[in-house]
């Protein structure tokens, strides 16, 4: 997580600071997100809230990032519930890509098996991110070019509010958003990708301009697949329908449940700062790890 | 466009330019910004704005792109079409609160006659919606969060539909399986609804989702809509397919009927026109007969020696099953023979429209037994031998 800090402190900011567009924006000055004080930007947009609400929106986006699992994503999942899944088997050996070797637990009548106790850790570490960025309020894009589960896809990023792209994409929808999708559009800021790969079975051209244009990516990388440039890579199974299933359902439960935090948070502090308000001192107790 | 650097105020003079006015829109960078010089002069110390406005000689890009208008535009200009349609009310002595499109197309070609032939070109009133195409507002809040969730595929109308329609092919494959395990299955044909309709064409949906589409992306929405009226069983989706259909206008009834008439003996007749390249026929066709042709007073194995051309005068009858049961006496006059027979044989056929089904108008027409064959003698053109031919073509 540590890698990604910057990026992530950023996500959610919005209008962004030091882009040309932004200037341009002259209508809206007013609504631009006090907050000042993100260590990844250096031009902070001018706050014109007072004081006191600053520190609770430091605090607010400050607080999960003191615990390694704030949003305890740990228990929506088990190498047993994996396992039931099949999200253990990959692809025959033929087919296995080199940089997947790590990830490969063994081989097994020529299908390679992927291991579930280090797919069990970077799921947690990508579930984890999902949420953390999901309750920055960032904009998460599921990505996925296969046609079985395209529908299920959308479906999902339907359900927990966000987005979804399972179709023909485009050369410079990420490279050259404003002249595709509108000047002044707002990038994703997390790639969620439940297919690396593409109709082809070349790597989906949304992994390299993700990583050109700086924006994190979490993928479920076949044996077939190619990790390099995915930044949370999860080892499993892409091809099974439960374990797809199983995959869109952990992501979508992360989201809604990073989302509801969020908003019982902000009504928490809200209801403080009204009471701040009326002459007593806040007290504002840590918020719980659940 | 190429306009030379314009300045003004060279003369000393105590003149100040104001009021210049520089439109600065971000993407149409025709104009610079001026630049202000402060002058002094010898004798006042006056502070002389001298604006210099420089046109560039780029293609001005922004232009060719679509015009885009703000909903604050629109709207102010449905409040403007509204307030002059009662002024128009008011101009022409008519009731301004039932005032409709007819009466204002009317009062429109009445105050502003116009001789141009282009009906585009002439003045119109009409509602905005009508003038100004239709166009996306901005896409998206005001913390950039897209309102549709299929923003970033960049056609989010067509994805959208798409991803509806396959959901609606799941759930009645869906039903369909739940009917077949409790075996209330039962194949029922229902593709009447269907008759008499069009798929709608690749420009009528594009209006209707306001975006672009290409040829590919059309057919296969076709194809799964057409997916989706194919999977038999009780719950079709032909609500949802309803809207994709467009009526088509069945074309006989464009058809004009000649009236059957009644001779001195009460015998039944019907009279028609034909014409084929100059050749100009009518033909009387008695509903009681044996089939004897007469041509310009001649019977027409003598009129029309060769085979081809009383086969054409048959092929109606032919055609209807009915040789045989028709007499026919006919005027032809112009043309060849080929012309003639071509002329006789669609007067016969038009004669024969009173005398039959509405069907088996349908099946001539379709059958093109009632169209006038509109091809006719290419001209000669000067510097070729004939319509086509060219001269013989000599290399040196």
């Amino acid at each position: 997580m540590a890698a990604a800090l910057p990026r992530l402190l950023s996500a959610g900011v919005w209008p962004r600071p030091l882009r040309l567009h932004a200037l341009l924006r002259s209508a809206t000055p007013g609504t631009a997100r006090p907050s000042g004080r993100t260590l990844g930007s250096a031009v902070a947009p001018a706050v014109s809230e007072p004081e006191g609400s600053n520190d609770l929106q430091d605090r607010i986006l400050s607080e999960p990032l003191k615990h390694s699992d704030f949003f305890n994503v740990k228990e929506l999942f088990s190498v047993r519930s994996l396992f039931d899944a099949r999200v253990h088997l990959g692809h025959k050996a033929g087919c296995r890509h080199r940089f997947m070797e790590p990830y490969i637990f063994g081989s097994r009548l020529g299908q390679d098996i992927i291991d579930l106790e280090q797919t069990a850790a970077h799921l947690q570490l990508a579930l984890n991110f999902t949420a953390h960025v999901a309750y920055r309020q960032g904009i998460i894009l599921f990505v996925s070019r296969h046609r079985q589960f395209c529908h299920l896809v959308e479906n999902t990023a339907r359900d927990c509010g966000e987005y979804a792209h399972t179709r023909y994409f485009k050369g410079g929808l990420l490279t050259n958003a404003p002249l595709l999708l509108g000047a002044g559009v707002r990038l994703p800021d997390l790639l969620v990708f439940l297919h690396t790969l593409n109709n082809v079975f070349e790597p989906h051209v949304a992994v390299r301009d993700a990583a050109k244009m700086n924006i994190p990516t979490v993928g479920v990388v076949d044996t077939n697949c190619n990790p390099c440039l995915v930044t949370y890579p999860v080892p499993g199974n892409d091809d099974s329908p439960p374990a797809v299933q199983l995959f869109c359902r952990l992501f979508q439960t992360t989201v809604n449940r990073a989302k509801e935090k969020r908003r019982q948070v902000e009504a928490l502090y809200r209801l403080q700062r009204q009471e701040a308000a009326g002459g007593q001192a806040p007290a504002l107790p840590p918020s719980p790890g659940t | 466009m190429a306009v030379s650097c314009v300045s003004c105020g060279g003369v000393p003079s105590c003149r100040l330019f104001l009021g210049v006015r520089v439109s600065l829109a971000p993407r149409q960078a025709l104009w610079k910004a001026s630049t202000i010089e402060l002058q002094t002069v010898s004798r006042c110390q006056i502070l002389r704005l001298r604006h210099t406005t420089v046109v560039t000689t780029k293609k001005n890009v922004a232009a060719l792109r679509r015009e885009t208008y703000t909903v604050d535009f629109i709207k102010k200009q449905i409040e403007e079409f509204n307030i002059g349609k009662r002024h128009l009310a008011n101009m022409m002595g008519e009731d301004p609160e039932t005032l409709t499109q007819v009466d204002i197309d009317r009062a429109i070609a009445y105050l502003f006659p116009s001789g141009l032939f282009e009906k585009r070109a002439r003045p119109i009133m009409k509602h905005p919606e009508q003038i100004f195409p239709k166009q996306k507002s901005i896409q998206w809040g005001e913390d950039g969060r897209p309102f549709h969730f299929l923003f970033y595929t960049g056609k989010q109308s067509y994805y959208s539909l798409m991803h509806d329609t396959y959901g609606k092919l799941l759930n009645v494959e869906k039903h369909k399986n739940q009917l077949q395990a409790k075996d209330l299955f039962s194949e029922k044909a229902k593709t009447k609804d269907l008759i008499g309709s069009r798929w709608l064409i690749k420009e009528e949906l594009e209006e209707m989702l306001v975006e672009k589409l290409s040829d590919q992306d059309y057919t296969q929405f076709i194809q799964l809509l057409e997916r989706l009226l194919a999977v038999p069983g009780g719950a079709t989706g032909e609500e949802f397919v309803q809207r994709f259909r467009r009526s088509v206008t069945v074309q006989s009834n464009k058809q004009l009927i000649e009236p059957v008439q009644h001779d001195k003996q009460g015998r039944a007749f019907s009279t028609s026109h034909g014409k084929r390249k100059s050749a100009k026929a009518e033909a009387v066709v008695y509903e009681c007969g044996s089939g004897g042709v007469q041509v310009n007073g001649m019977d027409y194995l003598l009129y029309f020696p060769v085979t081809q051309d009383r086969e054409q005068l048959m092929f109606p009858f032919h055609f209807l099953d009915r040789l045989g049961k028709h007499d026919v006496t006919c005027t032809v006059s112009g043309g060849g023979r080929s012309a003639q027979a071509g002329a006789i044989r669609l007067a016969m056929a038009r004669a024969l429209c009173s005398f039959v089904t509405e069907e088996e108008v349908e099946w001539m027409r379709q059958a093109g037994l009632l169209t006038t064959d509109p091809r006719v003698r290419e001209r000669k053109k000067p510097g070729q031998e004939g319509a086509r031919r060219k001269f013989t073509w000599k290399k040196r």
